[in-house]
């Protein structure tokens, strides 16, 4: 009997299980003992971190995008589809394209993050972003021609992807109009739905008093309830308006429909056991990175990790041994404090980030790790 | 175990989940109630305490009672 694995998307915790598996499963996949199924909706991966880049002009969206099939190994089936509806009970998924069902033993859901601007009226018209293609490019062509004006920064929804980008993207403009000799001209207001400036208290801490040596003001308990386009305003559930010439928004995110529709959890997000992974509420089924709701950041290097312990996990059920792998909240972050300087944090459920002290070597580093990414996604770093 | 008589409109269990968690459900589903509405927040996480009424006194909704049972708290939260 053949044990079918389906993995639901192909982003960096899909991809990276996907090429995992195929390395420690190959025996059974040569014998057609296992057989492995990646379904995503479209024939690209995608890394977002470029997209931060975007709007400064220094990366373009095509370097984010590379073909799966180069990065997936042969052994494993690739779908490009989209599952409309997941069974658990009958371990099934529909697909929109495909004429049958496609049947599981192990489903693993990686479906990740979708953007939901229109949860906050006026926010789509008004509002840019820089968490998706569009979004980055139409921010691009706004900032690289400001040179004067109130920025605001705006985390509208949490948890939202790469819950530090907010901050770099602060820290950056500010760093970036100063080089330019702008900065005197162009106000940057930073808004949090909290009571600091970051959901991690201790990377709030530290980045506190960086944002008012930079006078960058802060807005927290800064809960957006709506925007006005034409007045160029944003107001808070708390009462708060602010007036913009440029809002650089996180719109509210969600997780995709078919994973609410299969009562897997809230809003697309998947509720899982934060160390086995399994999904809560069916058998034989994981969720990781974007889509598991662990409490850890929706971050790559938690997907990555993630995929590492799922795929060690899946080994074990397919040999029939006790699983043993556990993840225990390991997260890496670099945080770019300018154009020049980043910081770097680790943390896991355990032990809470402490930020490094901004410097140009970890800068680079993560401009190092980001073209080297696509070794990560091959499974190989 | 309950010791209020507050029936809640809705209820957002947050257990388990990790700060800003409980706040920001709780946030979440404020957005999508009606005026006099109660929501319920349940959440095991202390620091729930401070950041709960802090951002209530923000506001104008009101907390009606902070619900102590043995192993998590009850906020009960009343939509202006």
């Amino acid at each position: 009997m053949t044990d079918r694995i389906a993995i639901l998307g192909g982003g960096t915790g899909g991809a990276v299980l996907a090429n995992n598996l195929a390395e420690r499963l190959a025996p059974e996949l040569a014998d057609g003992d296992v057989e492995v199924t990646l379904v995503n909706d479209g024939p690209d991966h995608v890394y977002k971190p470029v997209w931060l880049y975007v709007p400064f002009g220094q990366r373009e969206p095509a370097d984010g995008r590379r073909p799966l099939t180069d990065l997936i190994d042969d052994r494993i089936d690739l779908t490009i589809d989209r599952v409309t509806e997941i069974d658990t009970d009958a371990k099934s998924l529909a697909l929109r394209d495909a004429a049958s069902p496609l049947s599981y033993d192990y489903l693993v859901v990686a479906t990740g993050s979708t953007l939901a601007a229109d949860e906050i009226p006026g926010l789509a018209e008004g509002g840019h972003d820089y968490y998706s293609e569009e979004g980055a490019l139409a921010l691009r062509d706004e900032l690289l021609s400001m040179t004067e004006g109130h920025l605001v920064v705006s985390v509208i929804g949490t948890p939202h992807m790469c819950p530090a980008a907010p901050l770099e993207f602060a820290f950056m403009t500010d760093s970036w109009f100063r080089e330019r000799g702008l900065r005197d001209d162009i106000e940057i207001t930073y808004t949090y739905p909290i009571n600091r400036v970051h959901g991690n208290p201790h990377i709030g801490e530290w980045a506190d008093p960086i944002m008012a040596e930079r006078d960058i003001n802060t807005e927290t308990f800064f809960n957006a309830e709506s925007v006005d386009p034409e007045a160029k305003t944003i107001t808070s559930m708390e009462g708060t308006e602010l007036d913009y010439d440029l809002l650089a928004a996180i719109p509210p995110h969600r997780g995709v429909d078919v994973v609410a529709d299969a009562g897997l959890g809230d809003r697309g997000w998947v509720d899982v056991d934060k160390h086995t992974l399994e999904a809560e509420t069916a058998d034989d089924v994981y969720a990781l990175g974007d889509a598991a709701t662990t409490g850890v950041p929706k971050a790559g290097s938690v997907a990555h990790y993630q995929a590492g312990v799922l795929a060690q996990r899946l080994e074990s059920e397919i040999r029939g041994r006790p699983a043993t792998a556990t993840y225990d909240g390991k997260t890496l972050c670099f945080i770019e404090t300018g154009m020049d300087a980043a910081s770097f944090v680790e943390f896991d459920y355990q032990n809470p980030p402490s930020p490094a002290p901004p410097s140009q070597k970890l800068h680079w580093s993560k401009l190092a790790y980001n073209e080297s990414y696509w070794l990560t996604a091959r499974g190989l770093l | 175990m309950s010791t209020t008589d507050i029936e809640p409109t809705d209820t957002v269990d947050a257990r388990g989940a990790a700060c800003p968690g409980p706040l920001m459900d709780l946030i979440g589903r404020v957005r999508s109630a009606g005026s006099g509405d109660v929501i319920l927040l349940l959440s095991d996480n202390d620091q729930s305490l401070t950041d709960v009424r802090e951002w209530v006194g923000e506001t104008d909704n009101e907390l009606l009672e902070v619900d102590e049972a043995d192993d998590h708290y009850g906020f009960y939260v009343e939509v202006a």
